[in-house]
């Protein structure tokens, strides 16, 4: 408890912001079952009954209580966006510390396989590769996986090269020590700052890439909540003066923001800066 | 106009460590009249460059001033608005910080820099600050004073960037100059032309001074008056000369102790020959310059090699050419007369573990995560394949013999002072159990008082573990202190080598004699009678060599 009152004090207003925006939704994911009045996909009233009536959020397109709905979707989405994350972290950080660690034509060769994925744009590859494979969730996971592992590569080269010319590597290195030791032993533990960082904005970038594709309708299928889907299926509302697709909305800009305000705040602690500067 | 130029009372700063706020400086004072030279001694944390900048009213981050006045010219700075401080900061106390190749902006040239602070400050226009630029550049001795204001900082040597910073300094007429540490990152030879210039131009300007410094021996060349401070507290103040001559305290004494000469009586020729380099030449790939020329050098079993040299005389690529790092282009290493293997890669692990490395940034040779007990164990369990609580317990024995606690195996780096980190960094070449060890200027980065003891150590261990040391250094106090035999390098060559005893005794070869004379002595007129030599032409400069 001790330890969690210090991280807290240790906060600033925007960060203790962030964090009580992620902590309220993570809740909401992880007790979902418990937390939601109604089913996922039960049909509990009229098409969009009203805001603030009987049921609290409303109910969308088909008559399925909102409120369940966005809380099974903070559970589907961010699930599926940490697993997607760390598939993309492992891959892209292991190579991307091979390639710092062994340099020459190995780096040269991972590093143009890297630039020639990375230029091509996100949405329209996984458009693209998604249509022809096919939507279950390993697809996704593994798709969203590699297009996001290219950056990470980037990074965790870039992070890796500035540790590997210190005198310890070096140390190491004179020992005879072989790849694996040097990549997990002397270089990961001084990256995990900076990586952690990079974990929590992916994260968000992960997330808005799965809203995109739910909304566009190459995500997650129905009749699974996901907030993208619900802004798309809930869209045409707008016109008969429904207000039902903002709540999603709101959703995916809130958890986006509050992830932003930490990773701010933990990046500006990592860096040494004071807050007295 | 008052009497004191300077007058801090009883000044108290704290600084914030850890979450508590501690004191640096415990309730000093000073006093400095015009043109007079302060100098401020005293080993890292003593707290004088905090102090020395309080004459700028100014505090690094994480640092207050709790309680103390500091008057400049009669005008109270503790408490001022920042708008006041900089109107008499770069104006009426300017700053030479220690090292000019950070503090220059690398985007403005060097006359565009130094405009800045008098065009600031409403002293002059552009084109008048021009003319003022060239006439400090000749005052101080650089080359082409009219058009070096036109290069970058990354266009001129070291010392050279220094002695620009001064001509900054002394550029808006100040009362006051603050030298923090200015030559401690230049080498011997060009330390001597810049401090030459420096005095010369504040005594011509009758400039006040405050000269920051753990080197007693160059403040005894500049200052008038001393100040030796400890741990934020004052051990003793008085006239330099005085000082010099009689000091008072313990303290000070210990710092005026020359480094004890020991000496080393051997037979040469009938001595085991460990580590033969042999015609090595080499060049780093894609590079067109050999950074090594033809060097050949022996190291005999369990005696010193030290091997002297300045910036760029490639004393350091020798290191990397014997531990694989760097495969000469001619030439080999011959190990027991066996050749050891060009690339560090390609070599058997025996032949790893007999050469061992020290490192002269303790910081950074050692991983920032890993315990003491891991960075020592590591090569106990890599080497000698000894593991579990044998490997505790040969840790433990290790730590014993740096003389450290064993409590310690349990911290981490950064929780060790220097001395300590570079007892934890000769541990873990211990531990290799090797037949050489190179030390890369082990002592280069740690104050006097705590490179000693590590001296110490060092030769302790050689004459109980008959270990090797070829000793990388560019200072010659460690070298007469420990060396068996000396190598003199100049640009990639050998230029002398031989016994401590040849090669220390006259006649010297032009560049060794330069190195020698170059080294400052606690005698306050040294400076002066070098000078002096130098332009009558009976000591060698650096101009005089490269002819």
């Amino acid at each position: 408890m001790k330890h969690f009152i210090a991280i807290w004090n240790d906060l600033n207003l925007s960060a203790r912001i962030g964090l009580a925006i992620v902590a309220f939704f993570a809740f909401c994911a992880i007790f979902a079952p418990w937390l939601a009045p109604y089913g996922e996909s039960e049909i509990v009233g009229d098409v969009w009954d009203p805001i603030g009536g009987e049921f609290f959020l409303g109910t969308d397109q088909i008559g399925r209580d909102l409120l369940s709905r966005l809380i099974f979707g903070a559970r589907n989405t961010m699930a599926l966006a940490i697993v997607s994350t760390m598939v993309s972290f492992t891959a892209g950080a292991v190579l991307g510390f091979i390639a710092a660690t062994m340099g020459g034509r190995v780096d040269q060769f991972l590093s143009r396989l890297v630039d020639v994925v990375i230029s091509i744009p996100t949405l329209i590859a996984s458009l693209i590769v998604l249509s022809a494979v096919g939507t279950s969730t390993s697809t996704l996971i593994i798709v969203i996986g590699i297009i996001y592992a290219m950056p990470v590569f980037r990074i965790s080269r870039a992070v890796a090269m500035d540790i590997e010319v210190m005198d310890y590597v070096e140390a190491a290195r004179l020992r005879g020590e072989g790849l694996w030791w040097l990549m997990s032993k002397e270089i990961l533990p001084n990256a995990m700052t900076p990586l952690a960082a990079e974990f929590g904005l992916r994260f968000c970038f992960v997330f808005l890439l799965i809203a995109s594709l739910s909304f566009l309708g190459l995500g997650l299928q129905p009749p699974l909540a996901d907030w993208g889907a619900m802004v798309r299926g809930n869209a045409d509302g707008i016109a008969w003066g429904f207000m039902h697709p903002l709540l999603p909305a709101a959703c995916i800009a809130a958890l986006t923001i509050g992830i932003n305000l930490l990773i701010d705040r933990w990046v500006f602690k990592a860096s040494g800066l004071r807050d007295d500067q | 106009m008052s009497e004191q130029l300077l007058e801090v009372k009883d000044l108290l700063i704290e600084a914030d460590i850890d979450g508590q706020w501690k004191p640096i400086v415990n309730h000093l004072s000073m006093t400095l009249q015009r043109g007079e030279i302060l100098g401020l001694i005293g080993e890292s944390g003593a707290g004088k460059s905090t102090f020395g900048l309080a004459a700028l009213g100014y505090t690094k981050p994480g640092c207050r001033i709790v309680s103390g006045s500091i008057k400049l010219d009669g005008v109270e700075l503790v408490g001022q608005s920042d708008a006041e401080l900089r109107k008499i900061r770069g104006n009426k106390v300017a700053y030479v910080a220690q090292s000019a190749a950070a503090s220059f902006n690398p985007a403005h040239t060097l006359t565009e820099q130094f405009a800045e602070s008098p065009v600031q400050h409403g002293k002059m226009k552009m084109a008048e600050a021009r003319k003022r630029s060239i006439e400090l550049f000749r005052q101080l001795d650089l080359p082409d004073p009219e058009h070096i204001g036109e290069r970058y900082p990354h266009q001129v040597s070291g010392g050279q960037l220094q002695r620009a910073m001064t001509a900054m300094a002394l550029g808006s007429d100040p009362d006051i100059i603050i030298f923090d540490e200015p030559t401690t990152a230049l080498d011997v030879t060009t330390q001597i032309e810049v401090l030459g210039a420096i005095k010369e131009a504040v005594k011509a300007r009758n400039v006040a001074a405050i000269y920051i410094s753990h080197d007693l021996a160059v403040v005894a060349q500049m200052a008038d008056r001393i100040m030796v401070l400890r741990y934020g507290n004052l051990i003793e103040e008085g006239n330099a000369r005085e000082m010099l001559a009689n000091p008072k305290e313990a303290y000070t004494q210990k710092l005026l102790n020359v480094r004890t000469v020991r000496e080393s009586r051997y037979d040469h020729d009938k001595e085991d020959i460990q580590l033969k380099i042999v015609n090595v030449t080499a060049r780093y790939p894609g590079t067109s310059v050999d950074v090594l020329k033809n060097i050949n050098i022996e190291i005999i079993k369990g005696k010193t090699v030290a091997v002297v040299g300045e910036s760029g005389s490639g004393k350091s690529t020798l290191a990397r050419v014997i531990t694989g790092l760097l495969p000469p282009s001619q030439g080999s290493v011959k190990f027991h007369d066996r050749e050891l293997t060009p690339k560090l890669r390609d070599r058997p692990k025996k032949d790893l573990q007999s050469i061992q490395m020290i490192y002269q940034m303790a910081d950074v040779a050692m991983n920032p995560r890993h315990k003491i007990k891991d960075i020592i164990g590591r090569p106990v369990e890599f080497y000698l394949g000894v593991k579990g609580k044998a490997r505790e317990q040969r840790v433990l024995e290790l730590l014993h013999h740096i003389e450290l606690p064993e409590e310690f195996g349990e911290r981490y780096p950064a929780q060790l002072s220097g001395g300590e980190k570079q007892r934890v960094c000769i541990a873990r070449a211990l531990a290799a159990e090797p037949e050489l060890i190179i030390c890369d200027e082990v002592t280069s980065a740690l104050d006097q008082l705590v490179a000693e003891g590590i001296l110490d150590l060092l030769l302790d261990l050689q004459k109980e573990l008959n270990v090797s040391y070829l000793f990388i250094t560019h200072d010659l106090a460690t070298v007469k202190a420990i060396a068996d035999e000396i190598v003199v390098m100049y640009r990639g060559a050998v230029v002398e080598q031989g016994t401590k005893a040849e090669i220390l005794t006259p006649p010297y070869e032009p560049y060794t004699e330069l190195l020698l004379s170059s080294v400052p002595e606690m005698d306050p007129d040294w400076l002066d009678d070098l000078v002096e030599r130098r332009k009558r032409g009976e000591a060698p400069t650096a101009e005089s060599i490269s002819s």
